[in-house]
């Protein structure tokens, strides 16, 4: 054990692969010689060479689609979408081909493919680069999706995501990669489609996963102060949905406030809302609250970015507002 | 390798693969109007020299990557007839397992990857067939068909400039039809010379008259060995006509009786029939035999796809994922 950055535990999980299994390569834009634009792929060029480390044109829709292509072939790539915000212009490879060609060919075929790409606002990046459309992707049979929120879960997301057969997208928030957490560089790939249980606590269920996790855990401690426990889950995956260990949290509490960076309409906190109805509506004291980002493309004012995600005072005061009503 | 262009002894076999895809098409369209073939139905008919031309240059290690226009490539790939007319009853013994029907025929163990029904988007994955073979040093090529609609869209022009800037083993071959569904090439490219377009990413290319088998037949053996000799990609333009409809729902308002009946002169089975019978190759005992082995063919298909069984409606999701997941 020891600690470790978000950002090196990716690379720890890429360089790994690359060494045990020949199959595995990378590929996107300015990975090798730029050294990634967040410096994940830092030195792997010069570790593994241009042949495996692939610098990519950009041409987000071919890329992805060839990391298709070459995992049809035998292959196991890797391929990084620099922000989520330019997977939108790859979105035909990944709806129309990834998600469908295992089922639509009668199961002849397997795209083991692993995406990774970046996502969520919070460092004044403006409308056309903070967002957060994890939950759009959920939505999509036929591909996972994992959004690990602390070192040791980014790199045994990014193993497991290399051993799945199937196509894993891993959603890694911006403003993780600096944060350190303790890794054991000798566990193994982290089970995908399984939630953890961050902090326990009786009075409420914090649902949260990836950039978010942070603040709630934050949240969690500022109600403490003031005598409410809070139980704070971390969805680490959403597609699968680990829908068993949201609602035995929220058997135990009996109140849920789903916090998630999306927009609130159509949010992935709508999704798991509707599960706990649908699993949990007896065991509710209160409605399912949400914590939301406001309804705007993000602006640039440090203030009004502020302003349009959820902050540790709007968790508390959902907390509260729950309690206080239905009390 | 250059084929003499007068030694038609294979011209039988040629003529036989393509009055297969004619007949079965036409046994396809009767079909569909009796109900049994739903969706869409895009023929290929007056098309056939270009699949059949061109899979002559093709082993069965190099891989296939069709549209949704592709029950020849198909055909002339060998994929039993039965199992395409089968999946487009969408019976469970058909290619795709009845998941795909016309638009997706699949055989992974014929390396045919489909029927892809989004115009453009299998260019990519054919990318990335090729960039497996280079990597994994395999000696196949990866051959990929699409229509001159397709060459409208970016994938196009990003799947061109990664093949040629990697050098991957990749054959483009351009079935120019002349129509993108009713919109004519010249009123969607400003450049309609569409071999010319390779040159902006410095890789060869070739137009060829994609109604003469031997002709194409030819072209595609020049073109796949500069591919197989790891030269990179290469564009072949085959400038074909189809005779029919673009779909079954195509009422075709955008061009004329006399353009379709000028074109319907230059009939590739009609031409080569001719041309057979010219040379002596073809007796008119041996065209009557024939053409009854391939009436038999079509009828033993038609048979495979009435007794083939449905799937279980409990199967609805099998293969959407490799292994379902409990929770």
């Amino acid at each position: 054990m020891g600690k470790m950055s978000y950002r090196d535990a990716i690379r720890s999980a890429l360089r790994e692969a690359l060494r045990d299994d020949p199959r595995v390569f990378l590929m996107g834009e300015d990975v090798g010689r730029y050294g990634g634009s967040f410096k994940v792929t830092y030195g792997l060029l010069e570790e593994f060479g241009p042949e495996r480390v692939r610098d990519t044109p950009l041409s987000e829709n071919t890329f992805l689609g060839a990391g298709i292509g070459a995992a049809l072939g035998g292959m196991r790539p890797v391929v990084e979408i620099m922000t989520v915000n330019f997977s939108l212009l790859a979105l035909d490879q990944i709806v129309n081909n990834a998600a469908t060609l295992r089922h639509m060919s009668g199961g002849q075929l397997s795209v083991p493919l692993v995406v990774r790409m970046t996502t969520g606002g919070g460092r004044q990046l403006a409308a056309q680069h903070s967002h957060s459309l994890e939950g759009w992707f959920a939505h999509i049979p036929g591909i996972k999706i994992v959004v690990p929120a602390v070192a040791a879960d980014a790199r045994g997301l990014v193993l497991a995501a290399l051993r799945d057969p199937d196509p894993v997208f891993i959603f890694e928030h911006a403003t993780l990669y600096p944060v350190e957490g303790e890794v054991d560089e000798q566990a193994g790939p982290a089970e995908i489609g399984r939630a953890l249980v961050r902090r326990e606590g009786d009075a409420v269920s914090l649902i949260t996963y990836g950039g978010t996790l942070g603040k709630t855990l934050q949240a969690a401690d500022e109600l403490a102060v003031g005598g409410i426990e809070a139980e704070v889950v971390d969805l680490r995956s959403l597609r699968p949905l680990d829908t068993e260990t949201v609602l035995a949290s929220v058997a135990r509490t009996h109140r849920a406030v789903v916090v998630d960076e999306g927009w609130r309409t159509c949010s992935f906190a709508a999704e798991v809302s509707a599960r706990i109805m649908e699993g949990g509506f007896y065991s509710l004291d209160a409605p399912v609250a949400r914590v939301c980002s406001a309804e705007v493309p993000m602006p640039y004012a440090k203030h009004m970015e502020d302003a349009a995600l959820p902050q540790v005072p709007a968790i508390v005061s959902a907390v509260k507002g729950l309690l206080t009503d239905h009390g | 390798m250059i084929i003499d262009r007068r030694d038609v002894s294979h011209g039988p076999m040629l003529l036989r693969q393509m009055l297969l895809i004619r007949r079965f098409e036409e046994k396809a369209a009767e079909l569909y109007t009796l109900g049994k073939i739903r969706g869409f139905l895009h023929l290929y008919i007056g098309e056939e020299a270009v699949a059949v031309g061109a899979m002559q240059a093709l082993t069965a290690e190099d891989r296939i990557v069709a549209t949704y226009r592709e029950h020849g490539q198909a055909l002339a790939r060998g994929i039993p007839a039965g199992a395409l007319m089968a999946e487009m009853y969408g019976k469970a013994n058909g290619c795709s397992r009845g998941h795909g029907g016309s638009m997706h025929f699949f055989d992974a163990a014929r390396r045919f990857y489909g029927g892809h029904a989004i115009v453009g988007g299998g260019l990519p994955v054919a990318v990335g067939l090729g960039l497996a073979d280079r990597l994994r040093s395999l000696a196949s090529i990866t051959a990929c068909f699409f229509g001159d609609g397709a060459v409208a869209e970016g994938e196009f022009h990003e799947s061109l400039n990664l093949a040629a800037l990697w050098t991957l083993p990749v054959l483009f071959l351009c079935e120019n039809n002349l129509y993108a569904m009713g919109t004519e090439l010249t009123r969607h490219q400003a450049q309609p010379d569409i071999r010319r377009k390779a040159d902006a990413y410095a890789m060869p290319s070739e137009a060829v008259d994609g109604m003469d088998v031997l002709a194409v037949e030819e072209a595609a053996r020049r073109a796949a060995d500069h591919v197989r000799k790891g030269r990179g990609p290469f564009l072949l333009e085959l400038r074909t006509y189809r005779f029919r409809a673009h779909s079954t729902a195509d009422p075709e308002l955008y061009r004329t009786r006399e353009e379709v009946a000028e074109w319907r002169q230059r009939d590739p089975i009609a031409l080569f029939t001719a041309r057979l019978r010219a040379a002596g190759t073809l007796t008119p005992e041996a065209l009557t035999a024939l053409e009854a082995s391939v009436e038999a063919e079509i009828d033993e298909a038609v048979r495979v796809a009435e007794a083939g069984p449905w799937e279980p409606v409990e199967d609805l999701t099998r293969d959407v994922y490799t292994t379902p997941w409990a929770r």
